[in-house]
């Protein structure tokens, strides 16, 4: 299974997937350098991504704690966001993220 | 200043480095840019249970710092916060001198470099060009209230700082607006409901959207570019900005201490968790060894064998005497029982 993610350069890798990892880790093993300096704790907002809309449907709505702490990222989006909190499933498979600002 | 040991950073491995050095004789300064100690756990996840602290089946962060400092209190340290540990040197006696941004000076033959993620510091709007705005019209953060006297400030964030500056500045600038991404504020009730009231009654604005620009001659703004979610942009005027995004941790002055960096880390020997650099150690989230786990129970470990190296810079002439906490009475006299 995979994701595609597509860095501030405009650059596309296709990446590796493990169902139940967050895709900040998937990102992450994937050897791109996303800062994510809470580790995943939804507690810094430095995995910022913007979600393709295709996929915004299939994904979980973010919850109070994950819209709280995107209050304190830049150039959030209606698709914005935070890698951490979004866990992969066999259904995300083909899923297209953007990094966006502050998660690099 | 002068003393045994200077501790840069009042995260857990900085605050344990406090109990591990005192029981040997070893008095510690302690500088944190932060205004209270604790590091991560008390700036990142102050109510998040932690629980792989040996022996402690679960506790908070902030209840963890709580301990370490109840746990450090004999030995008195001396805590300097709200300052950047800014240059190291070295004396002329061949000890070491760190001078910090208020100007503070102190001197040790001991320091121990416990700065985790790096030093906490505000986020900044990633614009451009406004460098040249920052400290005399775009802030993050407010030293002195006097700076926005009769000022049309604009505050920036949904979080309580934002809340609470754009409470308390209310009399003191000319005009506040405030801006957020959206109608909804992560903040104590109270103080929402504050900000509201003083919205309804027309003495503050509040508007909806984010800042993509900031306009200005020189040093000075004179606008910043607003864009609501759906709708065109537009330009408010104002003189001061103020920003409040949370906290980032950055590398910061350390990287320029003269201590050899890999990475971003500080590569240390794990018999000592000293550096390159004769009584300069590096413990905790900033170093690195072969197999390093960035974990709380890996600092405390570090601060342990540090302190017994530490030692022999401090009291050169004396001898290191392992002891138990148990039963030396040695140690229960310094802790007072
Ligand atoms: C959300 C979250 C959950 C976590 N959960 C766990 C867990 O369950 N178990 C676990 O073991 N670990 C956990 N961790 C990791 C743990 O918090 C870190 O390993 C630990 O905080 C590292 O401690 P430290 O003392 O090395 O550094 P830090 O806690 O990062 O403290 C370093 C301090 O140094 C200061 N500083 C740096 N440079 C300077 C300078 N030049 N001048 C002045 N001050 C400076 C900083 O402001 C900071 O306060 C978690 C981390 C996060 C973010
Ligand atoms: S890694 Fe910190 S919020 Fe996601």
């Amino acid at each position: 299974m995979k994701i595609y993610c597509t860095d501030m350069d405009g650059q596309t890798q296709e990446l590796e997937a493990t169902e139940e990892w967050s895709v900040m880790e998937i990102i992450r093993e994937g050897g791109i350098n996303m800062l994510a300096q809470c580790g995943g704790s939804c507690a810094c907002a430095t995995c910022h991504v913007y979600v393709d809309p295709a996929w915004k449907d299939k994904i979980p709505a973010p919850s109070e704690e994950e819209l709280g702490m995107l209050d304190g990222a830049f150039e959030v989006t209606e698709d914005s966001r935070l890698a951490c909190q979004i866990f992969f499933t066999k259904e995300l498979d083909g899923l297209k993220v953007t990094l966006a600002a502050g998660s690099i | 200043m002068k003393t045994d040991v200077i501790i840069i950073g009042a995260g857990p491995a900085g605050l344990f480095s406090v109990f591990e050095l005192g029981l040997y004789d070893m008095k510690c300064h302690v500088i944190d840019i932060l205004d209270r100690p604790g590091g991560q756990c008390a700036e990142l996840y102050p109510e998040k249970p932690i629980y792989d602290i040996p022996a402690v089946v679960s506790c908070t962060g902030a209840e963890l710092i709580e301990r370490l400092l109840e746990q450090g209190k004999p030995f008195s340290p001396s805590f300097h916060l709200g300052q950047m540990a800014q240059s190291l040197e070295r004396t002329e006696n061949g000890h070491w001198r760190i001078t910090t941004d208020v100007g503070n000076v102190f001197e040790a033959p001991v320091v121990v470099i416990a700065a985790g993620g790096g030093s906490f510091v505000p986020k900044k709007l990633p614009l451009k060009d406004i460098e040249r705005f920052e400290g005399s019209s775009l802030f993050y953060a407010v030293r002195k209230m006097e700076d926005f006297k009769g000022k049309k400030l604009v505050i920036a964030g949904g979080g309580d700082s934002a809340l609470d500056w754009a409470i308390n500045l209310q009399n003191i600038a000319s005009h506040i607006t405030l801006i957020h991404r959206r109608d909804e504020f992560r903040a104590a009730p109270d103080s929402v409901g504050k900000m509201r009231a003083l919205v309804d009654e027309g003495k503050m604005d509040l508007k909806i959207g984010a800042i993509t620009e900031i306009k200005g001659q020189d040093r000075q703004i004179e606008a910043v570019t607003i864009k609501p979610q759906t709708e065109d942009s537009y330009d408010l005027p104002c003189d001061h900005v103020l920003a409040f995004y949370g906290l980032t941790m950055k590398l910061g002055p350390v990287a320029d201490f003269g201590v050899k960096f890999e990475n971003g880390l500080i590569p240390v020997d794990t018999a000592t968790f000293e550096t390159d650099l004769a009584g300069v150690f590096a413990i905790g989230d900033i170093n690195i060894y072969p197999g390093k786990m960035k974990l709380i129970l890996s600092g405390f470990h570090e601060a342990a064998l540090m302190a017994k190296k530490a030692f022999t810079y401090v009291h050169p002439d004396k001898r290191y005497r392992f002891q138990y906490t148990t039963s030396s009475s040695n140690l229960h006299d310094k802790l007072g029982n």
